[in-house]
């Protein structure tokens, strides 16, 4: 009897007209690919892109230099160098990260006690030098300015979860 | 000895002891924050509860309560956990959660032990306490909003630094630790109310958000600042030291630092010699260390004059011996030439824990508290613990304690006054501690020895016989022979060709007009400016040295941190110039300069107290005269590294001529 069934499929060529039947369903599904960078797949409110420095709403900012994050990085890639400001509160002199030695584990943000340091969810800040992704303040404060309302509205959608 | 039993371990305890040593002793750790070693017992922190039996069914303080015979301590039992949670939720009431920002983060008991025996969570939900910053002059910071009351600073003031200008106003929630009139410290050890404060209320003022503890290489070294020789730890980072801070010695310095050692590191970073200088046409320019050793060449004759600062190590002094020959070596900068045929008669024989000891103490033109504050603080603790009796010779200045001044004429050594002579012939364990300074008048050695042996200071067992130096290189040069006869002045005369200047800063160089001056040393002061040729070297941070602490004992310090730019080791320097000059010296590494050294000198070979056996020079007895003033006229600016460092100007500034930096409070 199987060899019946074997021959049989042997001479309709069966296989072959399953596998095209199969190719056949997948071209009427919905595309798991997308056109990047003109479609961009979502990404979760915890997603840990690139760095930046935040303000307070007020311009302040938030950095105090307690340098816990120089201290929990596992990578060392943080680097932190503060003095008493002109009006006696702790600010940092020097923040530089450098981004080519971050792992983006993340940790910098969660032993940040003022949410000052924060990894965005900035993804393409892809570099054609090496030293360009050697970020010091300014450049972590730019980041912060531009990135602020998507990172705002990320650490609130995540806050029920902390 | 009273037997206790601390957590079913059965144990034997000294006399006197309280129940918190014996627990100690058992191995037990018990949290606190008011209880010092070395300062008296408060019992206002209630942190260190234990359960006791026999007693009241209720934890007891344990640092207050002095342990009996029978007692049944416990330390491990809920009633005590809860006791110690307790205690820590309502200190934390009051103490702010600013952690991050605060300077003793990192390195706080409060931290520390809120993590091991706190609670974890708070159930207070009122206000917090506020209080208004202090002002405590310029090294200490003050955040007493931060502060749990332990009072540690007030005992210490009092206690120790003998100024009683630190107390606490207003009771329970709204006591206030204050300086009263809100003035700097009057002290030269205020800096270590800094070390002693348990929490960040009192934190540095130069180091204020520099660094994290965590952060921070330490290395062991020996402080060069005065003679003593405290015990210190540098803390760098990078190529900077950022702080000292005192290492535990009893002999020597106990827990505490001077204001000196502690913040004039900042000037080891300013008007550093980085490269060698030639000078041409009276001008000095940058030259490379080979056109350096060129210059320095034609004046070679095979010798030469070795004058030795006061901060210089023993393996440099060696080197430059070893080099220049024994002939021209002197390290008394400032034109001391008193006998040093005995080593015994010029060192500080009661050694530093021993002048605790003493009963009736005379100081002859010493000016203790500026030339020695560690050593003041020993004769505080004579006079404040055993009723030990001060007079003094010489220009009246407030050494914190009481002291009977006999006046200022010398002639009161060889005619001692009736109360003096009465006190000595009654004490048991009379001292006379002869200012380094003072032994510029004549006579005035002699008659100090001639002193001492009318009045048997030096009898068995106790050697009072003490000359107070102040310079850290002084013993360890004098036993390298760094002293000419005649002193500085004499050895001008001999019209040498060569003259080297270690560190040296102090000296009248018109007497070297004639001399080709090397300068070899780390900051550009008065050496620098009238050198002909300067070789940069290292700072006492930036070698492994031996030093000689005014009481004979030897030390040695590690290297910290590099010297800056082409500044090399001394002790190098040396060697790469005896190459130059042909006379190639035999070591290669400091271990082989060590042995050198040690067979040469063999105390110099081994830590600890160098014995020098006690003999008398003869030298004439004959004083007369006034002791005019005492040689450390600003305490914050006595040598190089002070001059450099922008702390210690603004202490001389404010402690010394009076400037006001007080801000307003609010």
């Amino acid at each position: 009897m199987t060899t019946i069934t074997h021959l049989i499929k042997t001479f309709t060529l069966w296989e072959f007209i399953k596998a095209h039947l199969l190719t056949l369903k997948y071209f009427f599904k919905r595309k798991a690919t997308i056109n990047y960078p003109f479609e961009k797949n979502p990404l979760s409110p915890r997603f840990r892109g690139e760095h930046a420095l935040r303000r307070y709403p007020n311009g302040e900012e938030r950095c105090i230099a307690c340098k816990l994050c120089e201290a929990v990085c596992p990578a060392l890639a943080i680097t932190i160098e503060s003095e008493p400001r002109d009006d006696g509160s702790r600010r940092t002199t020097r923040y530089d990260i450098d981004m080519t030695k971050c792992i983006y584990c993340g940790f910098c943000q969660e032993a940040c006690p003022v949410d000052a340091i924060v990894e965005g969810p900035n993804l393409e800040f892809a570099t054609e030098t090496r030293e360009e992704l050697l970020y010091d303040k300014t450049k972590l404060l730019e980041n912060g300015a531009k990135w602020e309302r998507a990172i705002a509205a990320n650490l609130a959608a995540d806050a029920p979860y902390r | 000895m009273p037997k206790v039993t601390v957590d079913g371990l059965e144990l034997e305890v000294p006399a006197g002891a309280t129940v918190l040593q014996a627990c100690e002793m058992a191995g037990k750790e018990i949290p606190r924050f008011c209880y010092h070693e070395r300062l008296s017992i408060a019992g206002n922190c209630r942190m260190c509860l234990v359960e006791v039996a026999p007693g009241p069914p209720k934890p007891q303080a344990s640092c207050a309560l002095p342990a009996t015979e029978g007692q049944i301590i416990r330390t491990d039992t809920p009633m005590v956990k809860n006791a110690r949670e307790g205690v820590m939720e309502f200190l934390l009431i009051n103490h702010p959660l600013d952690c991050p920002i605060c300077d003793q983060g990192g390195e706080c008991d409060l931290q520390d032990q809120s993590v091991a025996y706190g609670r974890g969570t708070s159930r207070f939900e009122e206000n917090k306490r506020a209080v208004t910053e202090k002002y405590m002059g310029p090294l200490v910071k003050t955040a007493m909003t931060r502060c749990i009351q332990c009072t540690r600073c007030v005992r210490f003031a009092e206690e120790v630094a003998g100024i009683e200008e630190v107390g606490a106003i207003g009771r329970g929630e709204n006591m206030q630790i204050t300086t009263y009139l809100e003035h700097a410290m009057q002290s030269e050890l205020s800096g270590n109310v800094v070390d002693l404060c348990p929490v960040g209320a009192l934190t540095a003022k130069p180091y204020a958000f520099e660094a994290r503890p965590w952060e921070l290489k330490k290395t062991p070294s020996i402080d060069v600042m005065d003679a003593v020789g405290t015990n210190i730890r540098l803390d760098s980072r990078g190529r900077a030291v950022l702080r000292a801070l005192p290492r535990i010695n009893d002999d020597v310095n106990e827990e505490w630092a001077s204001d000196k050692t502690r913040h004039a590191v900042d000037g080891l970073t300013h008007r550093r010699l980085d490269k060698p200088y030639i000078r041409k046409d009276g001008k000095l320019v940058p030259a490379s260390w080979a056109e350096a050793f060129d210059a320095i060449k034609p004046h070679w004759t095979g010798k030469a004059a070795v004058v030795a600062g006061d901060q210089v190590d023993c393996e440099t002094m060696f080197a430059a011996r070893e080099l220049a020959g024994v002939s021209m070596l002197e390290g008394r900068q400032t034109g001391l030439a008193y006998d040093t045929s005995s080593l015994s008669a010029v060192n500080f024989n009661t050694t530093i824990a021993g002048i605790e000891n003493a009963d009736v103490i005379l100081l002859v033109g010493s000016d203790l508290r500026r030339e020695a504050p560690l050593v003041n603080t020993r004769i505080q603790k004579a006079v404040r613990k055993r009723g030990a009796k001060v007079f003094a010779i010489g220009p009246v200045t407030d050494l914190t304690y009481k002291v009977e001044w006999l006046g200022d004429d010398l002639s009161a050594l060889a005619k001692a006054p009736k109360a003096l002579a009465d006190a000595l012939k009654a004490a048991e364990r009379p001292a006379i501690i002869v200012g380094g300074g003072a032994l510029r008048y004549e006579g005035l050695h002699g008659a100090a020895l001639a002193f001492a042996k009318k009045y048997k200071l030096v009898r068995d067992g106790w050697n009072g016989f003490n000359i107070l130096h102040f310079a850290a290189a002084r013993m360890g040069g004098l036993m390298l022979g760094y002293a000419h006869e005649g002193g500085i002045k004499k050895l001008a005369t001999a019209k040498a060709g060569l003259a080297f200047f270690l560190g040296a800063d102090e000296v009248d160089y018109g007497l070297f007009a004639d001399s080709f001056k090397v300068y070899v040393g780390h900051h550009g002061d008065n050496g620098a400016h009238h050198a002909d040729v300067i070789l940069p070297g290292a700072a006492y941070s930036e070698k492994s040295g031996t030093y000689v602490n005014l009481e004979g004992r030897v030390q040695r310090g590690e290297r910290a941190v590099f010297p800056p730019g082409d500044a090399r080791e001394d002790w190098a320097i040396f060697r790469a110039l005896s190459d130059v000059l042909g006379q190639r010296l035999p070591f290669d590494s400091l271990d082989a300069l060590r042995a050198e050294m040690a067979k040469a000198v063999p105390a110099l070979g081994v830590e600890g107290l160098v014995d020098y056996g006690w003999s008398e020079p003869s030298l004439s007895a004959d004083v007369s005269g006034k002791i005019a003033d005492y040689p450390i006229k600003d305490f914050y600016l006595t040598n190089a590294i002070c001059r450099a460092s922008e702390t210690m100007q603004k202490c001389s500034a404010e402690l010394v001529h009076g400037t006001h930096f007080l801000e307003a409070a609010e």
